[in-house]
């Protein structure tokens, strides 16, 4: 079989450049910006601090608030500004990818506020927004068993690969694209994945599995981050 | 959150003997950083940082139809958003008042100065003319947003170039772009805020002064002349203040051209 072509030249298995970096947003308890080449996601933590609507505090425990939101400009067709069906649905979805490894069960009635902004996306935005909420957590202290990390699994056509972009969501040929974004503990557990496409059992589990082998570069980018900030100080 | 009594004591006493805590004069703004081109699938974009307050603005261009008093003229769309992610005091849910004013009062600087010349927007008259939209997010908000914003504003506009459009189909062509600029004149509209605390007349303040402003008066001027202005704020001013608010304007503008204009070689 011949070697499969990317439109922008990587190898299947080959992620986007990582841009990583926390301390972005100085009046945030934590916060970091996190990239994979094109898609440029900011996340910055407030908390834990007393929840308003009070309706909505829990007396038995913490609580994790994502909230995800694009930028009007971040993609070539304008988005009215404001929350979307879309964007409270990821926002719901990254709090659960990120519910896992924050141990907030002790601030009962408070709230932990993560707002994630899309900058500029290509995407795997949802992935890049995890992937910053992750460190700006971590940034801000919040106790956590560890991070996650997210990225895209793709099917073109019969060919997985990792991490996707625009040009490979539209893909056109043979079966099409499939996009599979999946979140991942350190230890290698699954606390989100997403599906949309058509795949058979078999190639998902392959997928899964080279989610897991990108992991650790993303894995890297983050702490290597969050420990040259720590060395800052 | 909110500046305490002690802390406004404190700013206005250092404040009635000509001085500040970040060691700057009444006039004198904090750093200022520019960058444009910051986000790749706008038309044009800008990053201002005002000391630690930072906004980002993008613009981006459709085709649309004219409104029935300005037919033959591109429209402006200025909109902000503060987002929860700037500033602890923010909660979820509507925007505050201030974000309404800030974006009315960039979009009135802006249109007032005949920056965008519109006139050079229509595709055809009375049916298909571009939009330019002007959106402005705050990341921290450290004070002084409003004039970051129209830095931003200014520069993401100086950024910004025309999308292709399919005359057959009627439609914008998205993530393609043509070689032409949004059409600008030479005259950057600035608008630049003067706060008055007890006696003094400050420039960009931080959130602990804008706190304890008593008011301000957001002054837009191009080249010089006035475009556009807006008092925000109860207390009074006196006719002498007023004309020092005009003074301090008239000195700044030109800094502030040359910042920009730099940010864009």
């Amino acid at each position: 079989m011949s070697e499969f072509k990317r439109p922008d030249g990587r190898k299947v298995n080959e992620l986007r450049k990582i841009t990583a970096k926390v301390g972005v947003v100085p009046n945030a308890d934590g916060s970091a910006i996190f990239g994979f080449g094109d898609t440029i996601a900011i996340a910055a933590v407030y908390g834990p601090k007393k929840m308003h609507p009070q309706h909505s505090q829990n007396p038995e425990k913490g609580t994790l608030r994502c909230t995800y939101n694009m930028m009007s400009f971040s993609v070539t067709e304008r988005i009215r500004p404001g929350p979307s069906r879309r964007s409270q649905e990821i926002s719901k979805i990254t709090e659960w990818a990120l519910q896992p490894i924050v141990m907030i069960d002790e601030f009962a009635g408070q709230v932990v506020d993560v707002h994630i902004n899309v900058l500029q996306a290509n995407a795997s935005t949802r992935c890049a927004g995890i992937n910053a909420a992750a460190m700006a957590l971590a940034h801000a202290g919040i106790p956590m068993k560890g991070l996650v990390s997210s990225v895209s699994i793709g099917k073109l056509d019969k060919q997985l690969v990792t991490d996707l972009i625009k040009a490979e969501e539209d893909w056109e040929e043979g079966e099409g694209p499939t996009d599979i974004p999946i979140t991942m503990t350190e230890d290698g557990k699954i606390t989100h994945i997403q599906l949309d496409g058509k795949i058979t059992p078999a190639q998902l589990k392959e997928a899964v599995l080279l989610a897991k082998e990108a992991y650790p570069q993303i894995h890297e980018a983050q702490s290597k981050a969050l420990k040259d900030v720590g060395e800052e100080k | 959150m909110i500046t305490s009594d002690l802390t406004a004591q404190r700013i206005r006493e250092y404040l009635s003997k000509g001085k500040r805590f970040d060691n700057r004069n009444s006039e004198e703004l904090r750093e200022l950083v520019i960058e444009t081109g910051v986000s790749k699938n706008a038309e044009g974009s800008a990053r201002v940082k005002l000391g630690k307050t930072e906004v980002l603005v993008g613009i981006k261009l459709d085709v649309s139809a004219p409104y029935a008093d300005s037919r033959d003229k591109g429209n402006l769309m200025v909109t902000a958003e503060f987002l929860t992610m700037s500033s602890p005091r923010l909660d979820l849910g509507p925007q505050p008042f201030e974000s309404l004013e800030l974006a009315r009062v960039i979009d009135r600087g802006i249109r007032e100065s005949h920056f965008i010349e519109l006139d050079k927007l229509c595709i055809k008259e009375g049916e298909k003319v571009w939009t330019v939209m002007i959106d402005i997010y705050t990341v921290n908000d450290d004070g002084n947003l409003l004039d970051a914003a129209g830095i931003g504003a200014v520069a993401a506009l100086m950024n910004a170039r025309v999308p292709k459009y399919n005359e057959e189909t009627g439609k914008t062509l998205f993530g393609e772009w043509t070689d032409n600029k949004v059409p600008l004149t030479k005259d950057l509209p600035i608008s630049l805020t003067i706060h008055k605390i007890g006696n003094s007349l400050i420039m960009d303040p931080t959130k602990e002064e804008e706190d304890i402003s008593e008011t301000r008066v957001t002054v837009c001027t191009s080249n010089g002349t006035i475009c556009s202005m807006q008092k925000g704020n109860s207390k009074e001013l006196t006719i002498e203040e007023f004309n020092k608010v005009l003074d301090l304007v008239e000195k700044t503008e030109k800094e502030i051209v040359k910042k920009i204009e730099g940010s864009l070689k």
